[in-house]
């Protein structure tokens, strides 16, 4: 048996959405403070949070490739468009230093019973009418500069993906090393 | 202020949160669990947009069936919110809301910039929202859909969003710091 099973339906949904805003919840990002001080620089909870998470589902996803149980050409990689993918992350960005969320954890906010993440949520629907409205204006830059289809790393740097791997694990444990030590003034 | 080294001071409840590193750990394999049942990651937007799409149509359907962007989504009767990513923007509700419980961290507040009143937090969070929400549109996935799971993958697109997120948020996180105390 190889994976991905396509299983793929309400229960599946309902599951793995299940995991994702506990997990979002425990490690805080129901708190529009505490998202928006990574960006500060004063919390390393967003980076530790997601390096670690990228970490565990890569190797892991290596791993399953290793052993045959995972098809890759079965798993849907992004493609990036440069200016697309970069802007558009710059955009996320600002909105979460103004609003304090994004669009999954505005959802994780209200569910602890904040009032700002509903109107987070609600902002993100305008945002998107706005977008639609500016579709055709904008359509010549979100397909500016493509890369090659569904590109990693490995393939841009031509280097086998263990390398990656090995280097962003370096990268998460210096961050983390740095960023998980008492600070030195109380 | 929080137990936790390296944290900040926010008022996150009575119950101390997970290490970070502990809370990324389940993350991961969450991410991964995603990967191997359907072949694709966990998002955000993607619902957000369904739902953009379908309140379009319910308030002028007409122009909403002719935009450009909009219309592929809703032709023939279709219906975006009939989608994978809504069950699981459900069950983001429901596990978030387990947790909150479950941690005593459930509180009813208009929570936002500390430094601002009522009205201020609430414009701060609308516009906040408006700006992610076309920026997620351009790039084509949030936080969540491009920046988690296409880096999970090793997808340059992942690193390039995760890029540009983190120098604009560093850039408007300085000029907004007055602001969250």
């Amino acid at each position: 048996m190889t994976f991905p099973i396509g299983f793929d339906g309400i229960l599946s949904g309902l599951l793995c959405g299940l995991v994702f805003g506990f997990a979002l919840e425990r490690a805080g990002f129901a708190s529009g403070c505490k998202l928006t001080a990574q960006l500060r620089f004063q919390d390393w909870a967003v980076f530790n949070v997601m390096f670690t998470a990228i970490l565990v589902c890569a190797v892991g996803l290596y791993v399953l490739r290793l052993a045959g149980l995972v098809d890759m050409e079965q798993v849907y990689i992004p493609t990036t468009y440069l200016w697309a993918t970069a802007l558009g992350g710059v955009g996320v960005g600002a909105g979460m230093a103004i609003g304090g969320y994004c669009p999954g954890t505005s959802v994780v906010g209200f569910m602890s019973g904040r009032i700002d993440g509903l109107v987070f949520f609600i902002g993100i629907i305008a945002g998107t009418w706005l977008f639609a409205g500016a579709y055709d204006f904008l359509l010549p830059m979100l397909e500016a500069l493509p890369g090659p289809e569904a590109q990693t790393l490995s393939e841009l740097a031509g280097v086998p993906d263990w390398v990656v791997l090995v280097a962003l694990t370096a990268v998460a444990a210096i961050v983390g090393w740095f960023t998980a030590r008492p600070k030195a003034t109380a | 202020m929080s137990s936790i080294p390296g944290s900040s001071s926010c008022e996150v409840g009575a119950k101390p949160l997970w290490r970070p590193h502990a809370a990324g750990v389940l993350l991961g394999l969450g991410l991964l669990l995603t990967f191997v049942l359907t072949g694709h990651g966990l998002g955000g937007s993607g619902f957000t947009t369904a739902l953009a799409a379908k309140s379009a149509q319910v308030v002028a359907p007409a122009a909403t069936e002719a935009n450009s962007y909009f219309g592929g989504m809703v032709e023939e009767g279709r219906n975006p919110l009939d989608a994978w990513i809504t069950w699981q923007v459900i069950g983001v509700a429901f596990g978030a809301l387990i947790g909150a419980l479950s941690a005593r961290r459930f509180k009813i507040q208009l929570d936002g910039p500390g430094a601002l009143g009522k009205p201020g937090r609430i414009a701060m969070a609308l516009v906040g929202g408006m700006v992610a929400g076309f920026g997620a549109r351009i790039s084509l996935g949030c936080t969540s859909g491009l920046g988690l799971s296409g880096a999970a993958t090793l997808a340059t697109a992942g690193f390039v969003f995760l890029g540009g997120f983190f120098i604009s948020g560093a850039v408007f996180g300085l000029l907004t710091r007055r602001l969250w105390k």
